[in-house]
């Protein structure tokens, strides 16, 4: 592992020009997320519509490539997407983030796995991982309605 | 000095990070260890093993006999005027918990007052902050200026006949400013005001003299001076260790139990109750005399011309701001990077064998004020040279280039 794999030019390139970078309006559901290690805090706003799909996704916050380029990834693979297959996604990408060497959910095409695998290099960087992680479980968080603050020190 | 000399009495140094040699520019956080500290902390366990105080066996005797020369070394060091006024800790923030605790049950009512500053670290915030819930204290905090220097003007206006402890750091570790505790000793004390110092980062790299600052409480650790982890040093005049009540309870802190009264031990074992980190108070001694046969003057001068020396290199790079301009600074740098988060730098500094730190060091009220998520630092030691420091900037130059940046 070196890290031209872990800074790649797709994760450079999100994290510089993160993309929905903002506020849906009329969201009904969110979530904060923060990681103290770093400080970091994010912002996940969802617009679900009456089948459970996400009509709109953003985030606000500001913190490293690697916590931005994976918030921003993230709110383009789950527009359009419906709740239970976004849980999917979910789980299957915190489980490669943490030991699993590829991504297997039926939910994502392809090309989505490869550029979710971009991510796959934090593993050597085991201080790094929240980064990735953060905004996902955030995104769990506000998908789950509960209110609840997400705070990185509590997950693996 | 010959610093070469230095470097290689350091063993880690020889070891490759990623395949590159060490930068250690990160001793802030803890300083790498001589091979005479690794060495009497090995030789201690292999040969001279005991715990200390009561067993009167032979190698109880002299491990106690280490163990008091170890706080001879301390007083001496800092000039303290009696082995009385060194108490042993796990830690600098176990050293100020330690008073936080016994002064606040003594001394703090609902609506009394603490002052700390915006440049604590978090070790001399969250113990008086538990006076705040436990007492309904009020902590009040003495406001820095834009270069990272206490207002000592509205220091001076916060404290009222409310006032009861005014707790400060000597040498911050984010901005580095070397804070003028004798000033404010003197302002507090003319309105009767202990003075607690957080003394950490000063004791390794500027002269400390505690009988000078005439401060009441001065904290500090072994782990940055060169020494062992586990090691905290409390130095707090007679007349208040004699007054405070003791802090934990257990074995060696007494003098007579019985079950319906228990009398307390002397200075300073009144406050060392239980198994001592024994090895690593006696390998400290080792750590003190490494500093001595240096020469804390060499030592100063060093750290100094190598902070100047990374401060003017770091200045030509494009886009690197430095985190405040202190009055007196000592070889701690903060920076950010306009365009790389802190927490970037570091992951690819370390690929270049550059160990750095980066986040809020402990000093969310810093960097809060100072309207910043983290930082990166770097922070000198002993060991480090200008070589280092443009190891450094060379991987700075890297970073910048990775993240594309003009």
């Amino acid at each position: 592992m070196n890290l031209k794999q872990l800074y790649q030019d797709i994760i450079l390139e999100h994290g510089k020009n993160p993309r929905n970078l903002r506020k849906t309006e009329n969201f009904n559901k969110k979530a904060k997320g923060y990681n103290p290690l770093c400080g970091d805090k994010v912002h996940v706003y969802l617009k679900l519509n009456e089948n459970k799909k996400v009509e709109d996704i953003s985030f606000e916050g500001s913190g490293c490539a690697i916590s931005m380029a994976s918030a921003s990834i993230m709110t383009e693979l789950v527009r359009g997407r419906k709740e239970n297959e976004i849980k999917d996604i979910i789980e299957d990408f915190l489980k490669m983030i943490k030991e699993k060497p590829e991504l297997s959910s039926k939910n994502l095409k392809d090309d989505e796995k490869t550029k979710l695998m971009c991510f796959s290099g934090v593993k050597q960087y085991p201080m790094r991982v929240k980064c990735a992680t953060l905004s996902w479980h955030t995104l769990t968080s506000a998908i789950a309605d509960n209110n609840e603050e997400i705070n990185t020190e509590k997950f693996d | 000095m010959n610093i070469e000399n230095i470097k290689s009495q350091f063993p880690i140094f020889s070891k490759k990070i990623n395949g590159k040699p060490l930068v250690y520019l990160d001793s802030s956080n803890s300083s790498q260890k001589p091979m005479c500290v690794i060495n009497r902390l090995n030789d201690f366990y292999k040969n001279e093993f005991s715990n200390i105080g009561r067993s009167i066996h032979s190698l109880a005797i002299n491990a106690t006999n280490k163990f008091e020369e170890t706080r001879i070394s301390v007083k001496n060091f800092i000039n303290a005027s009696s082995r009385e006024e060194i108490i042993f800790t796990k830690n600098g923030t176990e050293a100020i918990n330690l008073v936080a605790t016994t002064f606040g049950q003594q001394n703090i009512e609902k609506g009394d007052e603490i002052i700390i500053t915006e440049l604590e670290h978090h070790s001399n915030y969250v113990p008086w902050h538990f006076l705040r819930e436990t007492r309904g204290a009020i902590i009040k905090f003495a406001p820095i200026n834009e270069d990272g220097d206490i207002i000592i003007d509205r220091l001076k206006e916060l404290i009222t006949s409310k006032t009861k402890i005014v707790a400060v750091t000597h040498l911050s570790n984010v901005t580095g400013t070397i804070v003028p505790i004798k000033k404010i000793v003197e302002i507090a004390h003319k309105k009767n005001v202990p003075v607690l110092v957080d003394g950490c980062q000063s004791v390794p790299h500027i002269k400390v003299d505690v009988t000078d600052l005439d401060c009441d409480f001065y904290a500090f650790s072994a782990h940055k001076v060169y020494g062992p982890t586990g090691v905290g040093i409390l130095y707090a005049k007679k007349k208040w260790l004699d007054r405070l009540p003791p802090y934990i309870g257990g074995g060696a802190m007494i003098s007579e139990v019985k079950k319906d009264k228990i009398i307390y031990a002397s200075l300073p074992e009144k406050y060392e109750a239980g198994t001592m980190p024994t090895a690593e108070v006696i390998t400290f001694n080792e750590s003190l005399k490494f500093v001595q046969s240096i020469g804390k003057d060499n030592l100063i001068k060093h750290e100094i011309e190598i902070t100047n020396y990374a401060l003017e290199k770091l200045r030509q790079i494009n886009s690197i701001k430095i985190i405040g301009n202190p009055k007196n600074k000592a070889g701690v740098i903060a920076f950010t990077i306009k365009g790389i988060h802190p927490h970037d730098i570091a992951t690819i500094l370390d690929e270049d064998g550059v160990a750095i730190r980066a986040g809020h060091h402990c000093c969310q009220i810093l960097h809060q004020k100072l309207n910043l998520t983290a930082t990166a630092r770097i922070s000198i030691g002993v060991y480090n040279t200008k070589e280092d420091i443009d190891i450094f900037c060379k991987a700075i130059e890297n970073c910048r280039k990775i993240f594309d940046l003009k």
